[in-house]
């Protein structure tokens, strides 16, 4: 089977590659680009391990085909930290011990990511229900929910300070 | 200090939640779980399983697979050792299919070729032809007469005569006389309970990357609980020297017990082995559900007497659990567990492992515990509201305590259940007060946890920081607990302490990172490690000073004469010492390996407020308390994560998750679509109480965390919908279905 050429973007780099029709964006950031920060925890869209942004839109790249980021812009777990300098989210993720195994880690600090871009102030229940697609067998989401307020609680006063 | 001591108190370091080591790795997406290694050569395999429950294989057809392009191997059964017997051939069998196919998902051949889709292709060209075979998968009819037989001789010694042949191993235990007891009591409550298979439901997949030579040289790598277990039996079931294997563990994606097996593993390794290639295979979601391990389901009775003031005079259970196409179903533990928090004169149970067509069972967070809890915790909780009893007082007054005969035989040392009931009693969760159609429950729960093989090596460097080797799996922060402890013996600072997890290759034989075990066991053996490291620091320190070596304390990192010396030279640092170890003796390592048997068993109380909507039949946790003895909690935060996450878990076993099989023996439910764990919006935020009642056997007074909290869950769940409904629950989940079913029955 001919494979597809791809020209796409991934976490602000040009990148191309060759996929086959019926591969996901996820095995091919995993397997073709060796961006395995993603993770297949289910391969039907149901547990969010392998959310990335796809334009600045949060997806699960396992229902995404590879051919489909073609012009796109993908961002992944990999790219989120600043050079050395994690991003608050990472940060705050290890002070406040919001993760065990650490499977479902990136796809939720990607989701965070943009739910706090969206919304810099978000309820403990929109938190919940932002998060609602990423499952967790570990924690039972109290660390989590906690890492994320204090994170979007930071992000404020440092914008207020900046205004 | 000598190296028995035990310190209980005056923690520096123990006690505090610093960051945990593998926090950056795992943030950004570098850390590397199972389905994260890729090696050049790398083939990718596909398992074929069977669509029936129960069949007979006639014939496998390869031919069309063997010829799709990219294909390069297919494995069945004949590329296994034929000479198994026992545990062993039982795992082969459950690996890949024999002559039966024994449950819906069963391996009945393997490919390996060139990409994952090629694999996956093949795998399904794969002509397999069955006689298909009477099934059951219901644990009562399994035991029933005329139930289709799993396999005839399994039964071992311990079964009675006259009971079915899928019936596989008998349990019973007590003491006293049950019905002397019941005559005394006021009141009796006799009840039946079910609950259903849940899974582990660990987010990471299986998977692992294997790389066997004709020369039987492999490596492996893996996602496991245990790597020294995997060893062990991957090179049982090839024919391997076990020490030619060489198994490394990945970061591991959850567990919970099942990852203590092997499925695939044993299979890439005859995949590469037959390539001479590498070859890696990960299972699906849908593969992990149909054939890794689930829990036991269960069908309980259970007799409890009781006096009006509250005293228990005798009980009695009964546990019947099915763990699928194999013996090895917890009955025992369950029944061993089931009435431990409770001092009893007279009591009595008795278990029965059940063969069914389901896939085996393996081990769940406090395999078995969890369901006996659900049937005692509810007959005491309805014995509590007849006789208009404070469920905490009663639970109080029977308490298993110093000095108790416990059910399941010997006398219990120091515990803390009464201490957790107490804190429950006075936490402000317990007296708050309930909205209109909210219920409260309380339940206890009990967990032996465990000891097992341990070995730890302590490497000091020549700038006197630390290198500690565990074989342990780090689940949830277990090397945070390793650098702490070995900090707080050392006397220095947690981040010059770097801990790593061997591969099988580095160390002796460590026990799986199941039981509990791991901050008791390999926390011990690095505690001990690390006051070996020091003694011989000590000693190097004499030499210099020309002193005897007894004369030399450790305090605060450095070397300093003691007794008739004290005063006599300056301290000597940790670094100084290190530093001209290579001239003084050479490196200097500590080590501890031996099989530690001062586990200390643990108990929990946990409290739940539960809110039932009577139109929809749908329950909300809107408030959930757990307070647990952790005898020491070495890294509190990662503590209160265990406990957080046991109840978690314990609310999707009791509301929702279950195996959902059809009258066709098949699993209807194997995504996560359909088997639906707890998402965030489904629950409160989980407060927690630890209460320290040290255990002796351990230098820190550790017990383990990971499994008594999701043993009083299901019970505290069940008391707490009971009360918000109106009516008593027997049966798991207590979906709405189910909840609609009893609000009918009350009304």
């Amino acid at each position: 089977m001919s494979k597809i050429h791809v020209t796409t973007s991934v976490n602000g780099d040009a990148v191309e590659f060759l996929c086959d029709p019926r591969e996901t964006l996820l095995d091919v950031l995993r397997d073709r680009l060796g961006l395995t920060g993603a993770k297949e925890g289910c391969g039907t869209g149901d547990c969010g391990a392998c959310t990335i942004t796809l334009d600045g839109r949060v997806v699960c790249s396992c229902l995404v085909l590879g051919a489909e980021a073609e012009g796109r812009e993908v961002g992944t777990i990999e790219g989120i930290a600043n050079g050395e300098e994690l991003h608050p989210l990472q940060r705050k993720f290890i002070e406040h011990a919001a993760l065990q195994c650490g499977i479902c880690t990136p796809g939720i600090l990607v989701a965070t990511k943009a739910l706090l871009e969206k919304n810099p102030d978000p309820t403990e229940t929109e938190v919940r229900y932002w998060l609602a697609g990423n499952l967790c067998r570990c924690t039972g989401y109290d660390k989590i929910i906690r890492a994320v307020m204090d994170t979007a609680a930071e992000l404020r006063s440092e914008s207020k300070e900046l205004s | 200090m000598s190296l028995d001591d035990v310190k209980t108190t005056g923690f520096k370091y123990v006690g505090t939640s610093p960051d945990r080591p593998d926090g950056l790795d795992k943030v950004t997406g570098r850390a590397k779980f199972g389905a994260d290694a890729y090696a050049p050569g790398m083939l990718h395999g596909a398992i074929a399983r069977s669509p029936h429950a129960h069949a007979r294989i006639i014939s496998i057809d390869t031919s069309k697979a063997e010829a799709l392009e990219g294909v390069k191997a297919i494995v069945t059964r004949a590329d296994f050792r034929d000479d198994l017997r026992g545990d062993h051939w039982n795992v082969l069998e459950n690996v890949m299919a024999g002559d039966t196919a024994l449950y819906d998902g069963h391996a009945v051949a393997a490919v390996a070729a060139t990409s994952v889709l090629v694999a996956r292709d093949a795998a399904k060209l794969i002509e397999v032809t069955y006689e298909t075979l009477p099934h059951v998968t219901d644990v009562d009819e399994a035991m029933a007469d005329g139930a289709p037989v799993i396999r005839a001789g399994t039964a071992d010694k311990s079964v009675p005569e006259g009971l079915h042949p899928n019936v596989v191993r008998y349990h019973e235990s007590g003491h006293g006389d049950v019905e002397a007891g019941f005559a005394e009591a006021d009141l009796i409550i006799e009840d039946h309970f079910r609950t259903e298979a849940t899974h582990q439901g660990y987010i990471e997949p299986h998977a692992c990357l294997a790389t066997l030579g004709g020369d039987g040289k492999g490596d492996l790598w893996c996602c496991t609980q245990g790597h020294w277990n995997v060893q062990k039996i991957c090179s049982s079931l090839l024919g391997l020297e076990t020490s030619q294997l060489r198994v490394t563990a990945s970061e591991i994606g959850g567990g919970f017990g099942g990852k203590t097996v092997v499925f695939i593993e044993p299979v890439a390794l005859a995949l590469s082995r037959k390539t001479n290639r590498p070859v890696k295979i990960v299972m699906s979601r849908s593969e992990v559900f149909r054939a890794s391990g689930p829990t036991a389901s269960t069908s309980m009775d259970v007799r409890i007497g009781m006096k009006k003031d509250g005293t228990i005079t005798a009980a009695k259970g009964v546990f019947r659990l099915q763990g699928g196409a194999f013996p090895g179903a917890p009955m025992e533990f369950t029944a061993m567990c089931a009435f431990a928090p409770y001092n009893l004169k007279h009591v009595k149970q008795i278990g029965y492992d059940v063969m069914s067509n389901r896939p085996k069972q393996a081990a769940y967070r406090a395999p078995g515990s969890p369901m006996g809890a659900f049937a005692v915790e509810s007959v005491i909780d309805e014995l509590c509201n007849k006789l208009g009893l404070d469920p905490i007082e009663v639970r109080l007054k029977n308490a298993s305590r110093e000095g108790t005969r416990a059910s399941f035989g010997p006398t219990f040392q120091r515990v803390g259940l009464v201490e957790t009931l107490e804190a429950a009693k006075a936490h402000p969760h317990y007296s708050a007060p309930l909205k209109p159609g909210q219920g409260r429950g309380i339940s206890c729960g009990f967990w032996f946890n465990f000891g097992g093989e341990t070995s730890v090596s302590l490497a000091l460097s020549m700038d006197g920081t630390v290198q500690i080797v565990v074989g342990t799996p780090d689940i949830g922060g277990s090397r945070a607990s390793m650098a702490l402890m070995a900090a707080e013996e050392l006397g220095i600072p947690y981040e010059n302490i770097r801990c790593t997890i061997a591969d099988t290759a580095s160390l002796g034989y460590n026990e799986v990172s199941h039981g509990s075990r791991v901050t008791y066991a390999s926390g011990l053996a690095t505690i001990k490690a690390a006051r070996d490291a020091v003694k011989k620091l000590c000693g190097r320190a004499a030499a210099k000073w020309g002193i005897d070596p007894e004369a030399v304390d450790w305090v605060d990192g450095c070397a300093v004469p003691s007794g008739p010396n004290a005063g006599d030279f300056d301290p000597m640092p940790i670094a100084q010492i290190c530093k001209s170890m290579g001239r003084t003796g050479g490196p200097i390592v500590g080590h501890f390996e031996a099989s530690p048997e001062g586990a200390g068993v643990s108990f929990a109380t946990h409290i739940v407020d539960a809110e039932v909507d009577p139109e929809t039949g749908k329950t909300s946790v809107v408030r959930y308390t757990v307070v647990q003895d952790a005898g020491k909690a070495i890294h509190p935060a990662y503590v209160e994560g265990q406990y957080q996450g046991g109840a978690a878990q314990g609310i999707g076993w009791a509301l929702n998750e279950e195996y959902v099989y059809g009258k066709d023996g098949r699993l209807q439910n194997d995504v996560f679509l359909d088997y639906r764990i707890p998402v965030a919006s489904d629950l409160p935020m989980i407060d927690t109480v630890i209460v320290e009642v040290p255990n002796p056997g351990h230098p820190h007074g550790v017990r383990g965390v990971g499994e008594t909290s999701i043993c009083p869950p299901l019970a505290a769940i069940a008391n707490a919908v009971s009360a918000a409904a109106g009516v008593r629950l027997h049966e798991l989940p207590m979906n709405p279905p189910r909840i609609l079913a009893a609000l009918a029955r009350r009304d």
